[in-house]
């Protein structure tokens, strides 16, 4: 066999050496839990662990559309904003007497609305995906707080707060939903068209035009995509606090932007990985969670967080620099 | 060839600017199928403009495109694809962050029931790559981390694949050695058998004469001319590429 190949054999060691960061970031995530094992017998049980997918699951949801958004290349500031905003029009059509049905799709559909219009202003009008959802983020928030006239609307129904804190079996619809649209996110990046495209418009957009795919189109979904589960991460939020806060969800993107880069996302694009995104959101909730069980005061808990983001970051970026020039 | 009426291809005062650069300032030329065209002319005479327009890449600012007998104003990759045109581009146009077959298989991905086929794509690649002759160790290696002749081969055996029938090589063997180089004419000698219509930018006048069936000069956005290559000598064509003048100063 001197030409050719995609041997299975090749396959797996490729994959192996592609999936440096994940691999490298679950290490990480081992050694923190035999960590924190050990030093509170609370950590390792069940109900913590449900406890930590409960406090992950509206960073991921918002990670993980983000993860197909940082493959194509683009960035997406407004997904907390449309998190919050979605909310906040969930509960004004509920308090106006609609029903929970109803004013939750409208509420999904306003976010689902700001995703297309992102997409459109950066496919069409070619605006820099950085400022345009950086406007997006202001005027989402603008809403949320008109709204609201700046207070928080509370006090819902049992239907609608089931969503934030009821029961499916030994977990509960955040979490359900989080897990859900995790895998749901893995197959449509590996499996679908779509996935594969999200990552080639971001390798190089010309190509993938030049080979008569319709890349604004694309685009559009892939912001649309991120919007809907921004709002549906809105959903959970309001559900949950059985409030909507017109500030909920500030700076939930920086979160979701960490995620996925730690996860193996590249912000020049091409690169994404969902399985990467999940461990990456989940290692950052572990984190919190055993900085709380070890009583670490919030302000030092926010500045831990930050380092250790920075260090996986520079650790990943030299890896990837190396690999280049190697090759 | 020659038996043929009717070009395949068929470009009528073609014009496109760039702000004030006049790229193309009304070319024309024909293609037929079965035969080797070679377009020379110096560095921004226009050449990567012309064909960029067959392909539908660019959007002509006037003029027409005649595909088999259907006239457009302009083409869109999609249509261009459609009708048979198959393009490699100088800038090869390939995502440098996926596989070898992803590559190969971009905008023509196999598909089985709305999933992705990969399968196929990796044995069906490999195929390729092996009847082309070209030597690639690990087709799951991204093609960023290839060599330039490697990239350009891919690119060739891209266009190859997608088959139709007119195949655009611009400058396809510039970053070749020797052996590709040769393995990649061989295989334009045989696509012009096979039936195709080829169209090769070239900037090496052995190449050039050992390929084709016809020359095209563009100068300055224009087509000075359209000859057979047997009836011209490359000290003619060079002339005429840098001065604008064949030596006995005919053109037709
Ligand atoms: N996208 C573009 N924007 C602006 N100017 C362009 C663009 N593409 C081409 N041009 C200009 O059009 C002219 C023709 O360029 P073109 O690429 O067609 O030349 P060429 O004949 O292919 O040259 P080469 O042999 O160097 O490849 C040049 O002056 C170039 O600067
Ligand atoms: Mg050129």
């Amino acid at each position: 066999m001197k030409n050719s190949i995609s041997t299975p054999n090749n396959i797996v060691r490729t994959a192996i050496r592609r999936s440096f960061p994940q691999i490298l970031l679950t290490a990480v995530l081992i050694i923190m839990i035999i960590g924190l094992s050990v030093s509170s017998e609370f950590f390792f049980t069940w109900k913590n662990f449900r406890n930590i997918l409960d406090q992950c699951s509206v960073y991921l949801l918002l990670s993980l559309g983000m993860t197909f958004v940082i493959a194509s290349g683009g960035i997406d500031l407004s997904v907390g904003s449309i998190a919050g905003m979605s909310g906040v029009i969930m509960a004004v059509l509920m308090k106006a007497g609609m029903p929970v049905l109803p004013a939750v799709l409208l509420g999904i559909l306003s976010g689902v609305l700001t995703g297309i219009i992102n997409g459109a202003l950066i496919s069409y009008l070619k605006l820099f995906p950085f400022i345009t959802t950086l406007a997006t983020m202001t005027i989402t928030r603008g809403i949320a707080l008109v709204l609201t006239g700046g207070v928080s609307i509370y006090g819902f129904s049992q239907s609608f707060k089931w969503w934030g804190t009821g029961t499916i079996g030994p977990i509960n619809p955040p979490i359900a939903i989080s897990l859900l649209f995790t895998i749901i996110a893995a197959i449509i990046m590996s499996r679908t068209l779509w996935g594969k495209y999200s990552l080639a418009i971001g390798g190089n957009a010309e190509a993938l035009r030049r080979s008569g795919v319709n890349v604004k189109g694309y685009r559009i979904s892939i912001y649309a995509v991120s919007s809907l589960c921004a709002a549906i991460a809105g959903l959970i939020m309001t559900a949950r606090l059985n409030s909507a806060a017109p500030l909920a969800g500030s700076g939930y993107e920086m979160d979701a932007i960490a995620a996925v880069v730690l996860g193996g996302g590249s912000l020049n694009g091409g690169s994404g990985a969902i399985l990467g995104t999940f461990i990456a959101c989940f290692t950052l909730s572990v984190l919190r969670n055993g900085l709380t069980m070890l009583a670490i005061p919030t302000y030092y808990q926010q500045l831990i967080t930050g380092v250790i983001i920075l260090l996986a970051i520079i650790i990943a970026e030299a890896r990837n620099r190396r690999e280049k020039e190697s090759e | 060839m020659g038996e043929q009426l009717q070009p395949f291809l068929e470009v009528k005062e073609l014009k496109k600017s760039f702000g004030h650069i006049e790229a193309l300032k009304g070319a024309s030329l024909q293609a037929k199928c079965g035969e080797v065209l070679a377009i020379v002319g110096d560095n921004g005479a226009g050449k990567s403009t012309l064909i960029k327009t067959l392909s539908g890449v660019l959007t002509p600012d006037s003029g027409s495109i005649i595909v088999d007998g259907k006239e457009y104003g302009h083409l869109t990759p999609k249509l261009a694809g459609d009708n048979g045109i198959s393009t490699v581009y100088q800038d090869l146009s390939l995502v440098n962050t996926q596989t070898v077959w992803e590559n190969i298989f971009l905008g023509h991905e196999y598909r089985n029931f709305g999933w992705l086929n990969k399968k196929k794509m990796r044995r069906e690649a490999a195929e390729l790559l092996n009847n082309l002759n070209i030597s690639i160790h690990n087709h799951e290696e991204i093609v960023g981390n290839l060599s330039g002749g490697q990239r350009q081969a891919i690119a060739v055996a891209r266009a190859i694949h997608h088959g139709g029938k007119m195949i655009i090589l611009d400058e396809p063997t510039a970053a070749m050695g020797l052996r590709e180089t040769a393995a990649t004419q061989q295989l334009i000698k045989n696509l012009a058998v096979q039936g195709y219509g080829v169209i090769i930018i070239s900037h090496n006048i052995q190449q050039v004469f050992e390929l084709s069936d016809r020359i095209c000069v563009m100068r300055q956005g224009q087509v000075l001319a359209l000859v057979d290559t047997k009836s011209v000598t490359s000290d003619d064509i060079v002339s005429m590429i840098v001065s604008g003048t064949s030596l006995n100063g005919a053109i037709q």
